[in-house]
């Protein structure tokens, strides 16, 4: 048997792209889109890149994390720790602390998945939010094992050089990733343990083995991203990762809907768009609101659409499949539709 | 010694009002299996308009506490009618997501100008606090108060949900609802039912709070509602009594950590306790084990 051929879009997702790219720097030369917005563009990214991470870890995998904030912090501090200290501006120790954020993020989610990813639901959640706190209280009082970190009151003096480019890369590295690894053998055990994990083992898949690279490998996305933002903005602070912060990560999750990864792209970028054109709405007068609104967008949302916005569609190009002998282009009946994808999980 | 004695009896309050809240915790999750992360905000509003009440429409304190209690009562039940009842046939995470933005919409709309305002208020003593000295060991009217109260409180709820019919129909509803329902039981009735009884007691522990520790804002049952999940959890989610030993150890874990080890390090020592205690039994210490149906 010869290996099988996919139609995988992916020259599509690179054009896309590239034109994305190429609109981004043309605006940003005209400044049609300015510093401020630039600014937000970058952080959307960034918390996509991480919610990618979370969506690989409770939407496909479905494990609970209320963590994730946590492990976006670890890539944070360690990278800005090493740039701060070794690289003073330097571009290849930035683009080795990006590494080192990711592989400190992933170690840790190894080291603490291994025992308590035994847990299910909302245990798992209840210690993975356990943890997250934990991770803040140490952050808060880094300062006295490494002063460079300030503590409390936060980490300054991080260069900033990351710029949109590399920010887009690592994000478009995380897409690609992740569409490759839902094709893989590890992605099909990822949804047999979301929809049934007895059962999963039962067919022979190693359940603790498929759970933790799950995790692993979403919590170094997380990572990864953290050590962007680093990069990013002036100051790396304790409370920019506590555990309200990982619920921001759930909402995207869960409001693109779980098994979704357009849904996780789309609302993470979205997200944090309409927060920041809500505070430009509103205006100094009405910013106490913005809260208000948000809490009850929020509720209003997920009332009427419980499964996430898109109901767990799913991008065509981002699904790979399998061509048919036969036939000289992919027909879409043998594909497994969006609709088919829709998962069943429960918290 | 008697150092240590006093800290004790200081974790013992702080666990008694952390009981209060984590019963409302673990009531909701035993009937509809949901994480109410607006609980503590609950308790928050609780200790809010009892201390309006007593500063600004200047009722007696004996009057701010039943009616601080009924005001979360009706808060409870409104929640679970407009946020968590029209998902109760979704993916339990719908809901969960529902009860942050509940949170969420809580703490930012007590932190309008026009409602709580969103700074610190010094809660002013209901009554004047008296010491008791017993060869060193200092015991206070506010901890005596807080004891009567809560295991009043405590022993009501227990006689309620163990020998009133209401009761036996909670047990049954957490128990199964479609078979509660065709044995007859209003399964909507009951459960909002819970979410008074649950908020009530939170109110109730807003104010012991709120007297104990005189300093409120609109974020302050973050924490504290975190510490009486975490409490909860720690005694197995759902089981009434296990809520109670799980705020009592959470209580003294809290000050003890805090007089002995760390008080910086104090939170993340208590959230350590949880996940070692949840390693060795997974359904917490008094929570039922066994296969649990996905």
């Amino acid at each position: 048997m010869n290996a099988k051929k996919f139609t995988t879009g992916l020259p599509l997702v690179l054009l896309l792209a590239a034109l994305v790219f190429i609109v981004r720097e043309l605006l940003g030369v005209t400044e049609i889109l300015n510093y401020y917005w630039q600014l937000i563009l970058d952080q959307s990214l960034i918390i996509t890149t991480a919610a990618i991470g979370l969506s690989i870890i409770y939407g496909f995998a479905g494990q609970f994390s209320l963590g994730h904030a946590a492990f976006f912090g670890l890539g944070a501090y360690t990278a800005g720790l090493i740039s701060k200290l070794l690289g003073h501006g330097n571009y290849a120790v930035f683009l080795l602390s990006l590494l080192a954020g990711a592989a400190v993020a992933g170690a840790v989610a190894f080291l603490i998945g291994l025992p308590i990813l035994r847990l299910r639901s909302d245990y798992l959640g209840i210690a993975t939010m356990g943890f997250g706190i934990i991770v803040k209280v140490l952050m808060d009082n880094s300062n006295k094992w490494i002063p460079a970190t300030g503590g409390a009151t936060g980490m300054t003096g991080v260069p900033q050089i990351a710029k949109f480019p590399v920010i887009f890369v690592v994000f478009l590295l995380a897409v690609l990733l992740f569409r490759n690894l839902r094709l893989s053998s590890f992605g099909r055990a990822w949804m047999a343990v979301r929809e049934d994990e007895i059962a999963a083992d039962a067919m022979g898949v190693d359940t603790t083995r498929t759970k933790t690279l799950a995790f692993v490998i979403g919590c170094a996305l997380a990572g990864v991203a953290g050590a962007l933002y680093a990069h990013r903005y002036p100051i790396v602070h304790p409370s920019s990762f506590d555990f309200l912060k990982s619920f921001d990560f759930l909402i995207i999750v869960v409001l693109g809907g779980l098994g979704s990864m357009s849904g996780t792209i789309a609302t993470g970028i979205s997200w944090v768009f309409l927060l920041e054109i809500l505070r430009a709405v509103l205006g100094q007068n009405f910013l106490d609101f913005r809260g208000v609104i948000y809490a009850l967008t929020l509720i209003l949302v997920i009332i009427l659409r419980p499964k996430g916005l898109l109901s767990g569609m799913e991008w065509q190009a981002l699904i790979p499949r399998e061509v048919p002998e036969s036939g000289p282009s992919g027909s879409p009946s043998a594909s497994p539709s969006a609709k088919g994808e829709t998962p069943n999980v429960s918290a | 010694m008697i150092e240590a004695i006093n800290q004790i009896l200081n974790g013992l309050q702080l666990g008694l009002v952390y009981a209060l809240i984590a019963l409302g915790y673990t009531m909701v999750y035993g009937i509809i299996r949901l994480i109410n992360f607006a609980h503590g905000d609950v308790f928050m509003v609780g200790a809010f308009v009892a201390f309006l009440s007593t500063v600004d429409w200047h009722l007696p304190f004996w009057v701010a506490v039943p009616l601080s209690m009924l005001v979360c009562a009706v808060l409870g039940v409104t929640i679970e009618r407009l946020a968590y009842r029209p998902l109760r046939y979704a993916a339990r995470i719908a809901a969960l997501i529902s009860a942050i933005g509940v949170s969420l919409l809580i703490e930012y709309g007590g932190s309008l100008k026009f409602v709580f305002g969103p700074n610190y208020r010094v809660v002013p003593q209901p009554f004047s606090i008296v010491q008791w000295n017993f060869a060193g060991i200092s015991v206070s009217n506010i901890q005596l108060i807080v004891l009567v109260t809560v295991v009043i409180l405590l022993a009501g709820l227990q006689y309620l949900v163990t020998r009133t019919r209401i009761g036996k129909a909670m047990r049954a509803v957490s128990f199964d609802h479609d078979a509660a329902r065709l044995m007859g039981i209003n399964v909507d009735a009951i459960i909002s039912y819970t979410f008074a009884l649950g908020s009530a007691l939170a109110a109730a522990g807003g104010v012991l709070y709120s007297t104990a520790y005189p300093q409120i804002n609109p974020f302050m049952g973050i924490m504290p509602g975190l510490k009486a999940f975490t409490a909860a959890v720690l005694g197995g989610i759902g089981n009434i009594p296990g809520a109670m030993l799980g705020a009592l150890i959470m209580g003294q874990v809290d000050v003890l950590s805090a007089a002995y080890i760390s008080s910086q390090l104090r939170d993340a020592i208590a959230f350590t306790i949880l996940i070692l205690v949840l390693l060795v039994k997974p359904s917490g210490l008094l929570g039922k084990s066994g296969p649990e149906k996905v």
